[in-house]
C-alpha cells in the first residue's frame, strides 16, 4: 500500500492546477494519469483560450499545458507523478486501486482525494451511426493535431457549440474540407467569433437541422440530413445527401462520474451540467468527506473554469488536511471571483443555475 | 493522409517502424498510436460488433468507449487509440469478445 497526503485523479487541467495549488500549500500530492503524458485534452487544443488573463487568455491550449506543467515542476519535491496509470476503484475505507499498464495492479491510502476526470463525448443516435467515419469531433481533434492524421477528405460535423465550431476550423487547417455544420437547435451555440471565421471559409452552419442517416457498407459513404420543426421533428421532404467520408459528432460531453458514484458521493442529474454530478459545498468538497472535485467532472464548463476549480480546489483540500495557504483567504475569493467572471455570459448563466442545483453547505 | 504541412503545428514524427495488420505490412511513426498509425494507412476498419458483426472504428480515441478494441501480439481487447505502436507488432482484427491468453 502507498501512502499519499492529496491523491489527484486525472492530469488535465484541473488536475495540473489543483496539484500546483496544493504543493503551493505545502501538502505532498500524487498526480495519477491514465494517458502516458500530462496534460488532459490541453494537448490537442490549437485554438486561443478566451476568459481573461488570469486564465491564459490569447494563448493557445497546447501552450498553456506547457506552462502548467512548468509551473508544476517548481514543486518537485512536493509533486509525484504516475502516468499510463488507470484508477480503477475508490472505497469506503479511503483505499484507491489503480492499474499500471495493465501489468501492475496498486493500492494508494490518501488522507484526501481530488477526482479530476474530465469528461467524454457523447454520441447522436441516427440509423448506422455506428459505422467508421463517424467519430466524435474530440476525437478528430486528437487525430489530426496530437498524431497529424487527416480523418479523410469530407466531413460533416454535427454540433454548432465551440468544439464543433473550433474542430471544424481546426480540420481546414490541416487541408480537411468541411462540408456543412449542423445543429438542431435554432440558434448556433458556439461563439459567433469562431462561427463568423467559418462562415468567411464559406461552410454554411445549418441551424435546425440534423442527422436522418448515415449510408454506407465497411465505412461511412453518404450522411442524410434533414430539417427540423419547432418541436424538434424532422420534416418531411426537406432531406438532403451529403457526400461524406467522416462525420463529427459535437453534441456535448457527459462528466466522468463513475469513481464518484463508486465512493458513495451523493449524486444528482442536473441537465445545465451536461449530466450526473456530485453535490458539493463552496470549496468543492463532496458530500463524503476529504473527496473533492475540479472540472468536468462537477460540470461540463471550459477549460478555463476547469483550471479555476483546480486552483480553488487544491487550495482548500490542503487546508482540509492541515496545509493553509499564507494567502488562504485572498487567493479563494480570488478563485471565486474568478470563476463567477467566467459564468457570467449567456451560457455561463445556465452553468451557474447548475451550480445552484448541487450547492450543500 | 498525414498532414504534412501545418500553419501552427510541427509534427516531430518518431522513427519509422514497421509492423503488420492482418498479416499486411504497414508502416507508422514510433510515438503513434496503433489506431493513428492505421488510420493514416487507410484502415478505418478495426473490428467488428459481437452480436451482428457491424463494422467498428474508434470512436473516442482518448481510451474511454472501447469501440477500438483489437489483437495486439495475441492478447484481445486492446485500446488501439490510446496504445503505443512498436516495432514489429501483430495487430489484428478482432472477432468476438476475445480470448483470455
Amino acid at each position: 500500500m502507498k501512502h499519499v497526503e492529496i491523491a489527484i485523479i486525472g492530469g488535465g487541467p484541473a488536475g495540473l492546477c489543483a496539484a500546483i495549488s496544493a504543493a503551493s500549500s505545502g501538502a505532498n500530492v500524487l498526480i495519477i494519469e491514465r494517458n502516458n503524458k500530462l496534460g488532459g485534452q490541453l494537448v490537442k487544443q490549437t485554438h486561443m483560450f478566451f476568459g481573461s488573463e488570469k486564465q491564459y487568455a490569447s494563448t493557445r491550449g497546447i501552450d498553456i499545458c506547457n506552462i502548467l506543467i512548468n509551473k508544476l515542476s517548481k514543486f518537485k519535491d512536493k509533486v509525484e507523478i504516475m502516468t499510463d496509470t488507470t484508477v480503477v476503484g475508490m472505497y469506503e475505507d479511503g483505499v484507491i486501486t489503480a492499474m499500471y499498464k495493465e501489468e501492475k495492479y496498486i493500492k494508494i491510502k490518501s488522507e484526501a482525494v481530488i477526482a479530476a476526470t474530465g469528461a467524454f463525448e457523447k454520441t447522436l443516435a441516427f440509423p448506422n451511426n455506428d459505422l467508421p467515419g463517424i467519430y466524435g469531433a474530440g476525437a478528430v481533434q486528437t487525430l489530426m493535431n496530437v498524431y497529424g492524421v487527416k480523418p479523410g477528405n469530407k466531413v460533416l460535423m454535427v454540433g454548432a457549440g465551440n468544439i464543433g465550431l473550433i474542430v471544424s476550423y481546426q480540420l481546414m487547417q490541416a487541408g480537411v474540407e468541411v462540408k456543412a455544420i449542423l445543429d438542431a437547435a435554432p440558434k448556433i451555440g458556439g461563439y459567433l467569433v469562431h462561427a463568423s471565421k467559418i462562415r468567411r471559409m464559406g461552410v454554411p452552419i445549418l441551424t435546425r437541422h440534423s442527422v436522418k442517416e448515415a449510408i454506407g457498407k465497411e465505412y461511412l459513404e453518404k450522411a442524410v440530413i434533414c430539417e427540423l420543426d419547432e418541436k424538434w421533428q424532422p420534416i418531411e421532404g426537406t432531406e438532403k445527401e451529403f457526400d461524406v467520408d467522416v462525420m463529427c459528432i459535437s453534441v456535448g460531453l457527459s462528466p466522468l462520474n463513475e469513481l464518484l458514484v463508486m465512493r458513495g458521493c451523493e449524486m444528482k442529474y442536473v441537465p445545465q451540467l451536461s449530466g450526473l454530478v456530485p453535490l458539493r459545498d463552496e470549496n468543492y468538497e463532496t458530500t463524503v468527506g476529504n473527496v473533492f472535485v475540479a472540472g468536468d467532472i462537477s460540470g461540463i464548463e471550459e477549460a478555463s473554469s476547469a483550471m479555476v476549480e483546480g486552483y480553488l480546489s487544491g487550495l482548500c483540500t490542503a487546508e482540509k488536511i492541515g496545509y493553509k495557504h499564507e494567502k488562504f483567504e485572498e487567493l479563494k475569493n480570488d478563485y471565486l471571483n474568478q470563476l463567477d467572471d467566467l459564468r457570467s455570459g449567456a451560457v455561463g448563466k445556465h452553468i451557474l443555475e447548475g451550480t445552484k442545483e448541487i450547492l450543500v453547505n | 493522409m498525414r498532414i504534412d504541412k501545418h500553419p501552427i503545428l510541427d509534427f516531430k514524427r518518431g522513427k519509422k517502424i514497421k509492423f503488420t495488420f492482418n498479416g499486411q505490412e504497414i508502416e507508422g511513426y514510433e510515438g503513434e498510436s496503433i489506431a493513428a498509425a492505421l488510420h493514416a494507412s487507410g484502415v478505418k476498419v478495426l473490428g467488428e460488433s459481437i452480436l451482428k458483426h457491424r463494422p467498428r472504428g474508434f470512436y473516442c480515441a482518448i481510451g474511454n468507449c472501447s469501440s477500438c478494441l483489437m489483437v495486439v501480439d495475441g492478447m484481445p481487447n486492446v485500446k488501439t487509440c490510446i496504445t503505443e505502436l512498436k516495432e514489429g507488432m501483430v495487430v489484428e482484427t478482432q472477432k468476438g469478445k476475445g480470448k483470455i491468453v
